[in-house]
C-alpha cells in the first residue's frame, strides 16, 4: 500500500494537469462518483461534520490495523473533495493518518479556491477524520 | 426613468473583475453595495468631525453631535414617525429585535402567546423563543402555503386575547414574500397585541409610513439600503418605548446615578448606551437621501420590472424550479435546478463573477418546511441590469452542464 505521502504526490501530480478552474471542477465531481459510500445506518445526525455549509457524513472503521473510511454529501463538489481525503486517508495505520499533513489540499489550489466557510468545512473534515484515528490509535494500545 | 448606467457608475465596488469575469453582484439581500456618497460621508465625518457626542461642550463634538442627531431626523421624516425620540439607533436590526424582545419579558406572563411566521429570518425567531423561555409564554407560528404566502386564515385564528405581541417581516428574506402587514397590523390591534415589523428587506425597495401603517414597532438597517454596516433603526410608538425598560445600561442612557439608584434618560437615549457608531449613522443619513433623490417609487418600479425578466429568463431553464411564488413579491429569486445542491451552483457562478448567496438564508424554518437543503438566492438592488441576469442565466446553465 502507498503511503500517505505517496498518495498526496499522485494526486498534486494529477492536478498539474489541468489548465484551469474549469477542468479542476469537473475532475472534482467525477471524483465525487468514486466515494466509497458510508452505509445507510451510518447515516445519521451524529455522523454529520459540522462546519459545512452542505451535509457530510463520515463513518470509520477499522480493519487488520488500518482505518477504513466510508462518506457521502448531499453536494457533489463536497463529496469530490472528501474523495480525495478518503483516497489519501482510508487504508493507512492510525498513528500515520494522525502524524500526516494536509499541505496537498493547499498545493492542489483547492483551499483558495473554496470559498472561507467552505474551507472551514474542508478543515473540519481532516480533523474528523484525524479524529477517528486517534480513537482506534488509543483503543489499539490499551488492548496491547 | 432611471438612467442606470449613472446610477452604477456611483458604485466603485461594482467596478471590478472577479476570476477574470467583470462582477455581477446579486447577493442584495444579504448586503447592498455603497454609493460614493456614503464612503464620502464616513471618509469626511472621521476627517472633519470626528468626536464623541452628546457630552463634549468643544465645537467638534457639537459637529459630531449635529451630524448624528440630523441623521434621527432624516430616519424619522424617511419613516414618517410622528417625534425624533421615537427613533432608536441600533447595531441593526437584529438588535433592534433583541432590544424589543428583551423589553417585552417584562410584559410577558405564563399564558401569554407571540406570535411569529413560519418565513421570519432567524434574527426574528430566536430573540422571541428566548423571551418565551425566560416567561412561560408560548410561541405561535403563522404558516405558510407552497408558494411562500402566509396562510392569513391561521393568522387570524391564532390571535385572541392571549396575543400580546405579533413579529413579522416585511419582506421574506428567503422567498420575496410581501406580507400584507398593513392588514396583519390592523387585526393584532384588534386583540389588544403590539406588533413589530422586521423592515429588513423592506427599507430598500418600499417607501415605509409608520403612522399611516399604525406600527408598533418598524426595524431598518443600514448596510441593506445602500448604508454602511453597523448601524440600523428601530421605531417604537412612544407609548410601547415608555413601557419596555432599557436594554443595555451604562453612559449616555442614564439621568442620574448613585449606588443606591440609578434614573433613566428620557426617549431615545434610554436605549443608546455608550458611545454609538456615530460616523455609521452619519453615513445612514447620506443612504437615506440619495434613496430619495433616487426616488423609492422609482426604485420599485424598475425593479419590478427586472424581477420580472430574471423570472421569465430563469424559468426557460429545464428543471428550473422556483422557490417562493407568493402572488406580492419583490427583490428575490430563490431556485433550484432539479435536485442539484445549491451550494455546488454557487461555487461554479463564484468563479463565473457572480456573486450569489446560496443556502438556508438564516430561514431554517423555511427549507425544512419546503423540504429543500437551500436554495440559490439571487437578490436584486437598483444597480442591477438585464446584463446582470442574462449572466447569471448564463451562468446557471454552465453549472448545469457541468453537474448533471
Amino acid at each position: 500500500m502507498a503511503s500517505i505521502q505517496d498518495i498526496q504526490n499522485d494526486i498534486i501530480e494529477e492536478f498539474d494537469m489541468f489548465e484551469d478552474w474549469m477542468e479542476k471542477y469537473e475532475h472534482i465531481i467525477e471524483l465525487g462518483k468514486t466515494i466509497p459510500l458510508i452505509d445507510a445506518q451510518y447515516k445519521t445526525e451524529e455522523h454529520i461534520i459540522k462546519g459545512c455549509q452542505s451535509q457530510v457524513w463520515l463513518h470509520a472503521d477499522f480493519q487488520n490495523g488500518n482505518v477504513i473510511y466510508t462518506a457521502d454529501s448531499d453536494a457533489i463538489m463536497t463529496k469530490g473533495i472528501i474523495a480525495l481525503l478518503v483516497r489519501t486517508f482510508s487504508n493507512q495505520q492510525p498513528n500515520n493518518i494522525v502524524n500526516a499533513n494536509t499541505n496537498f489540499i493547499d498545493q492542489i489550489g483547492l483551499k483558495e479556491q473554496l470559498s472561507p466557510t467552505r474551507a472551514n468545512g474542508l478543515l473540519s473534515m481532516v480533523k474528523q477524520m484525524k479524529l477517528y484515528a486517534l480513537a482506534f490509535q488509543s483503543k489499539n494500545t490499551n488492548a496491547c | 426613468m432611471l438612467n442606470i448606467a449613472n446610477i452604477r457608475a456611483q458604485f466603485p465596488a461594482l467596478d471590478q473583475e472577479v476570476h477574470g469575469h467583470p462582477l455581477v453582484y446579486l447577493d442584495n439581500g444579504a448586503t447592498t453595495q455603497k454609493p460614493q456618497v456614503v464612503i464620502d460621508a464616513i471618509q469626511q465625518y472621521y476627517a472633519e468631525q470626528n468626536s464623541n457626542i452628546h457630552r463634549g461642550v468643544h465645537y467638534l463634538s457639537q459637529l459630531a453631535t449635529d451630524a448624528y442627531e440630523a441623521s434621527r431626523t432624516c430616519i424619522q421624516k424617511h419613516l414618517n414617525a410622528k417625534h425624533t425620540y421615537e427613533i432608536i439607533f441600533t447595531r441593526g436590526i437584529t438588535e433592534a429585535i433583541n432590544l424589543v424582545a428583551h423589553g417585552f419579558r417584562s410584559l410577558l406572563n405564563i399564558g401569554d402567546e407571540v406570535i411569529i411566521s413560519a418565513i421570519e429570518h432567524h434574527s426574528n425567531i430566536v430573540p422571541w423563543q428566548m423571551a418565551c423561555d425566560a416567561t412561560g409564554a408560548k410561541l405561535q407560528i403563522i404558516p405558510m402555503d407552497e408558494n411562500g404566502a402566509l396562510k392569513m386564515d391561521a393568522f387570524h385564528a391564532l390571535l385572541s386575547e392571549k396575543t400580546k405581541m405579533v413579529a413579522i417581516n416585511h419582506i421574506s428574506n428567503a422567498l420575496g414574500t410581501i406580507n400584507p402587514i398593513k392588514e396583519m397590523i390592523d387585526a393584532a390591534h384588534r386583540v389588544g397585541a403590539a406588533i413589530l415589523i422586521d423592515g429588513a428587506q423592506a427599507g430598500p425597495h418600499l417607501s415605509i409610513d409608520v403612522q399611516e401603517l399604525d406600527a408598533d414597532f418598524y426595524c431598518i438597517s443600514g448596510h441593506k439600503m445602500y448604508g454602511p454596516t453597523g448601524i440600523g433603526a428601530l421605531y417604537g410608538k412612544e407609548v410601547w418605548l415608555n413601557k419596555i425598560p432599557p436594554y443595555q445600561g451604562g453612559g449616555e442612557m442614564i439621568a442620574t446615578v448613585s449606588f443606591e439608584k440609578t434614573t433613566y434618560a428620557d426617549l431615545p437615549h434610554k436605549f443608546e448606551a455608550g458611545t454609538p457608531n456615530i460616523a455609521g449613522g452619519v453615513a445612514f443619513k447620506a443612504a437615506i437621501d440619495w434613496l430619495n433623490e433616487t426616488g423609492l417609487e422609482n426604485i420599485a418600479q424598475y425593479e419590478s420590472k427586472l424581477l420580472q425578466y430574471a423570472t421569465e429568463k430563469l424559468s426557460e431553464i429545464h428543471d428550473f424550479r422556483l422557490i417562493g411564488n407568493a402572488p406580492q413579491k419583490a427583490g428575490v429569486i430563490s431556485f433550484l435546478i432539479n435536485e442539484l445542491h445549491p451550494y455546488d451552483i454557487g461555487m461554479i457562478l463564484d468563479k463565473l463573477g457572480i456573486a450569489v448567496r446560496t443556502g438556508h438564508h438564516c430561514a431554517q424554518p423555511v427549507m425544512d418546511a419546503l423540504c429543500i437543503p437551500g436554495t440559490v438566492r439571487a437578490s436584486l438592488a437598483i444597480y442591477n441590469t438585464k446584463n446582470d441576469i442574462d449572466r447569471l442565466v448564463e451562468g446557471v446553465k454552465k453549472a448545469k452542464a457541468m453537474l448533471s
